[in-house]
Formats: structure tokens, sequence, C-alpha cells
């Protein structure tokens, strides 16, 4: 394999894996904090045609990525307050909230199937985007490539480390636990959804902004329900999430490129579109496969609706 | 105030049919129902129907009233919107996706007096036919542009699915490159899927970055002619014309004009003379076309185009005709030769000059 070759997969692979990564780690802290979310695929939809009509009528794909941000927190509101207010089903909501999403998305980006957004060019960080091999396609990215490698730092950070992200956690496993001491269960769920939302949009507006610059209905593709089949195959550890991502994104450029090489093999292509779904399975089964580390690991009360006693 | 209206339209067509004494005007406007696999956007496959139906329209007036309902998937909701046409009140139901045949066989059995036309299946009956468009007619000149405009002979095709209708495709763009071109080859990568961008866009990236100059694809979205435009190759477009996506990019588009032959069949069926059959047209019959050419391809490249393209509609040319060598260097057809539309509608095979296998040979 030539030198360019492997850049230019490993280019692929860090933007392929880029929107999983943002959208899963949003999640995470959501299902770390107890609340199951099914509703990543409409709030990635709603993300994605919010950043693109407001890219397309201001120019500035930053602007965009703030709508996205706002498209999936306000569709998180609305999850938020029929599971966490009203005590609704979180499974039911968050599968209610997916198919709206998809929905409302296609009927509000109906004027905007016609347009077409110029490419937003690439940030290069100087000097160290010269390395050879892996410079140009890790230092020259979008910008938020770079942010989705923040995001995993401050998730990371949060989550073992602060004091909030501690709070967080006890929300997750013992809501009755964290409101006896006087911890606002309600209330940090409703932020742990907010930011789940808000990742989802950003992913959602990667998607329309950076990665196919056009709006077209269903555009998300799954991408939503591949990033919460993630966190769970993940056993809810960040790291799990980016290792997971990249190998996702990884294993469709690779497959991608045995076809496009004109190589004389004899697997059927319909199992190479397959292989990055059961390479990420089984490579995530297998680091997670100790049961005792899983039930730690995942929130003991996800799922479940706390209502605080008065 | 709706039966006010209808009561005014029947009466004034009522009143028209009197005048026009063997007008194809009928007592009252025909309904006419329209099944789209897939919202009907901007440009793609259900768009070109669209148009075909607006065009309908607009040529024959009050005599027709369409309807139609956008992404219904291939299953049994197909069924149900189908039978929902059929039961109020349409006389004619189109159902334009391959995936709906056996739905409408169904509920056509049990509407004998409705008239269904589907889209690129096989089955018919006593009042259903079917249709489709030669596509491969128009890939075949794709590929004689994209055979003089290559620099480095490598051609990219992002395919949905290895169906005869993909391959029949894939093979004639192939067969038109190597006609004038015999170093090309041509690099097959399938996203499994008809519509994903994100895919489509990753499958054309690739195939660029291993060195194709042109791309096209065989998919739903417009995102491998943005690629193009993207890292600076040429590109064709599909269903309609992807210029606007691609204006640099974009060397022309083998676009679908179904309007002729539903205003054809509407009036047959409104006479009363419409037989079921099955309709397999193309630049002879205005059904395939080729989009605007891009001012980058030289005179003499367009020049052989618009000559092969004469002869398709004369009839005196055809993409298939023999010898037609597969990728083993088996021959499939002998030379003198032309496939006949059985032999086509069953294509299972890659012919010289693609690179990649196959994937379901054994």
């Amino acid at each position: 394999m030539d030198g360019a070759l492997f850049t230019n997969m490993l280019f692929a692979t860090v933007v392929a894996g880029t929107p999983l990564i943002i959208v899963a780690l949003g999640l995470l802290v959501s299902e770390r904090a107890g609340v199951l979310n099914l509703g990543a695929e409409g709030m990635m939809a709603m993300g994605a045609v919010a950043a693109f009509a407001v890219t397309h009528a201001t120019g500035s794909p930053w602007l965009g990525v703030l709508a996205g941000l706002g498209a999936g927190m306000a569709m998180a509101l609305v999850f938020g307050f029929l599971t966490l207010t009203l005590q609704a089903n979180q499974v039911a909501s968050g599968l209610a909230l997916a198919i709206f999403g998809v929905g409302l998305s296609a009927f509000i980006g109906k004027p905007f199937e016609s347009v077409a957004l110029p490419t937003v060019p690439a940030i290069r960080i100087p000097f160290i985007a010269d390395i050879p091999l892996i410079g140009e396609a890790l230092y020259n990215q979008q910008a938020l490539v770079y942010f989705s490698w923040a995001l995993f730092w401050a998730v990371l950070w949060f989550l073992a480390r602060s004091r909030a992200g501690l709070v967080l956690r006890a929300v997750g496993e013992s809501p009755a636990a964290a409101h006896a001491i006087g911890y606002p269960v309600v209330l940090i769920r409703y932020l742990a959804v907010l930011f789940g939302g808000a990742m989802a949009g950003v992913g959602g507006a990667f998607l329309s902004v950076y990665y196919t610059p056009m709006w077209m209905e269903g555009m998300v593709a799954g991408r939503g329900w591949i990033a919460l089949a993630l966190v769970v195959f993940a056993t809810w550890r960040p790291l799990r999430v980016l290792v997971g991502a990249y190998l996702f994104g990884g294993v469709m450029i690779t497959q991608l490129f045995i076809q496009g090489s004109g190589l004389q093999i004899d697997f059927p292509s319909q199992f190479l579109s397959s292989l990055p779904y059961w390479a990420t399975i089984v490579v995530l089964v297998v680091i997670s496969r100790n049961p005792n580390l899983i039930r730690l690991n995942s929130p003991a009360s996800l799922g479940r609706s706390y209502r605080p006693d008065a | 105030m709706t039966d006010r209206r209808q009561f005014m339209l029947s009466a004034s067509a009522a009143a028209l049919a009197a005048a026009l004494p063997g007008s194809l005007l009928a007592q009252e406007a025909t309904r006419i129902g329209f099944v789209y696999v897939s919202p009907i956007g901007d440009a793609g496959w259900t768009f070109q129907h669209d148009e075909a139906r607006k065009e309908m329209e607009a040529k024959l007036g009050n005599s027709i009233q369409t309807k139609y309902v956008e992404n219904v998937a291939e299953g049994a909701d197909a069924e149900r919107v189908i039978r929902e046409f059929a039961a109020s009140g349409s006389k004619i139901v189109f159902a334009t996706s391959f995936g709906y045949m056996n739905y409408v066989e169904r509920v056509a059995r049990q509407f004998p007096n409705v008239t269904f036309l589907h889209a690129t299946g096989y089955k018919s009956g006593k009042n259903f036919g079917h249709y489709n468009a030669r596509f491969y007619e128009g890939r075949y000149l794709n590929g004689v542009i994209a055979g003089r405009m290559t620099k480095s002979n490598i051609l990219g095709y992002v395919g949905a699915f290895p169906i005869p209708e993909v391959l029949q495709g894939i093979n004639a763009f192939t067969r038109g490159a190597r006609s004038v071109n015999p170093n090309v080859e041509v690099r097959v990568i399938w996203a499994n899927s008809w519509y994903d961008p994100g895919k489509e866009r990753e499958a054309a990236m690739t195939l660029i970055s291993q060195g194709a100059d042109v791309v096209t694809q065989h998919t739903d979205s417009t995102a491998v002619v943005q690629a193009a435009e993207e890292r600076g190759v040429y590109a064709f477009g599909y269903h309609s014309d992807m210029s606007k996506y691609g204006p640099r990019a974009h060397l022309t588009a083998t676009t679908h004009h179904w309007g002729d032959f539903y205003v054809r069949t509407v009036r047959e069926v409104l006479a009363g003379t419409w037989k079921p059959e099955s309709i397999w047209g193309g630049f002879k019959d205005d059904m395939v076309r080729l989009a605007p050419l891009n001012p980058a391809i030289p005179a003499e490249v367009r020049a052989e185009v618009a000559q092969i393209e004469e002869q398709l509609k004369a009839g005196s040319f055809h993409p298939f005709a023999g010898p037609v060598i597969d990728q083993s260097g088996k021959e499939r057809l002998s030379a003198g030769a032309v496939m006949d539309d059985v032999a086509l509608g069953k294509m299972d095979f890659f012919v010289q000059g693609v690179a990649s296998r196959l994937p379901n040979t054994r």
C-alpha cells in the first residue's frame, strides 16, 4: 500500500467516524444519567435540516452548527418534558421522537432540496499537518473533527474526574439515593438529555453542512441508530465509543477501497457492506466481555422514570 | 364547496363533450393516481415521474384529475395505497417502483375496471401493463464521452445493487467507453443501498483517490456529482440533470422522460383502445435523453455522440450488438447478433473492461 492511499483511507475513516462520535458521546452522557433516548435519528435529522437552512441563509457554517445544536436541544426538550415531567415511558417516547423528527425534518426541508452548499474548507493545523502519512489525514480536517476530539476529552474528564460528573452518574445509578442527599434529580436529568440532544443536533449538522453539503429527506440514513448501538456495545465508556466509531468508519472505508481497487476478490459485496457492523460488534463485545464489568458500567436506573416524592 | 366545483366541472365537461362529438373528454374528470416510492425532491427517479404527471395535467387539462402519494415503502403500505386509489374512483393507477409489482397484481384482479400500470416490472394482466425505459442507451453515450475525457483511463461507478437494470447500465457504459478508448477500465463499488448520501459520497471519494477521473452512479442522490465537483474530476448525472450540483464536473446526464408515454396511455384508456402491453422505450421513443453537454467536451466528441444518438433514434445501433464478451473472456453473444430483451432483462455478468468482480457469481 502506498503512502498516499493510506493517508486517503485514514482521512476518510476519521471523517466517517466523526458524526458517530459526537452523537454517541452525547447519548452516553444522557444514558449515564439514567435516561434512554432512542430519538437520536430524529434529533440528528432536525439538527441537519436546521443547520442546512441557517448555513444557506447566512452563509456561515458556524451559525449553521449552532442552529443544529439548538434544534437537537429543542427536540430533546420535548422528550424531557414527556419522560421527566410527565413520566412517560422512555422507550416509547424515544421511538416516537425518532419518527417525528425524521418526518418533521422532511417537511421543513422541502424548500431546501434543490440547494447545494459550497464545501466548507478544512482547517490545516500548521507544522503537525506536515507529519508524513498521518499529518494530512488528521490535522487538515474540518473544524467539527477537532471538536469531536475535544468533546471526547471533555466527556472523559467530566465523567471520571469532575464532581458534577460524579453526581450525574449517581443520578443514573440510584436516583432515589441522589434525591435523598439533596440533588435535584429531574433537573440533572433534564440537563443530561439536553446535552445529548445538542450533540445529536451537531452530529446532524456535520452531515448536512460538512460531510455531504446538501439536504435530502432521510439523509441521516440510520446513523442515529448506529450511535445508539455503539453506546451499548461500548458499555457506556467514552474511549470504547471512540474506538468503535473509528473501527466502524475504518472498516467501511476499507471495504470501499477493496471494492474500488479492482482486485479480483471473491467476497460478495453484500458481505463487505455488512462488515463494519459485525466487526464493530465483535470487537466491542470481545473487549467488554466481562459480564460483571458490564453490569458495573451500565447505569442501574437506565430507562426507568423517577418521581421524587415531594 | 367541493361538490359544487365538481358539478360545475363536470357540467362544463359535458357541454364540451356535446360540442365536440367524438372528443376524448369524458363526462367527468378521470381520476388518475400515482404511487411514488420516495419523496419527490428536486432530482431523481420520483422527480422525473412527477414531472411527467405535471406534463400530463398540462396536456390533458380538465379531462383528468391526478393525485399522488409519495414516499410509499415497497411493502404492505403500497398495497393499501394502491387499493385506496382504486376504491376511491381512480380509473388509472401508475405504480412507479419495481417492488410494487405483486401488490399491483393483486389489486388489479380485484378491480377489473381500473387500469394499472407498473414501472420496471415484468408482470402484466388484463388490466395491468408494465413499462420501462432503455436507460442503458444513455449510459452507452456517457461511456463514449467518459472514454474520450479520461486521462487516467480509470472510470468509477457507484452501483446500488447488482441487479440486471444496474448491470445493463455498467456494461453499456463500459462498452461505450471501450469503443473509443480500449485502454479504459471501469471500477465498480456497490453501496448496497439505493439512498445513503454519506456512503455514496465515500464510495465516490474512494474511486477518485484510486485514480478514477470520471465517476458516475446508479443510486438516488446527487452526492457522487458533488464529490466529483469537490475533487475536480468529471461526473455524470442520472435520472435528472444534476448540473447545478456540480456545474464544472457534470458532463451530462441520462435523463428519464415519461410524459409522452403517460399522455398516450391515458388517451388510449379514455378512448377504450388501451391494451395491456409491455413498453420498453429508449431514445427512439424519447423516453431517454441526454442532458445538455458540458462545454468542456470538445466539438469532435459532441459530433461523435450526436451521431450515435441519431443511430439509436433510427434503431440502426444497439449498445449490446455482438460480439459481447464477458469479464472472463467468454463470448456471451456472437458477432452479428443483437441481444434480445429477454437476455437483457436477465443480465448477470460484467463485460470485458470492468475491473471489479461481480459479487454473486460463483
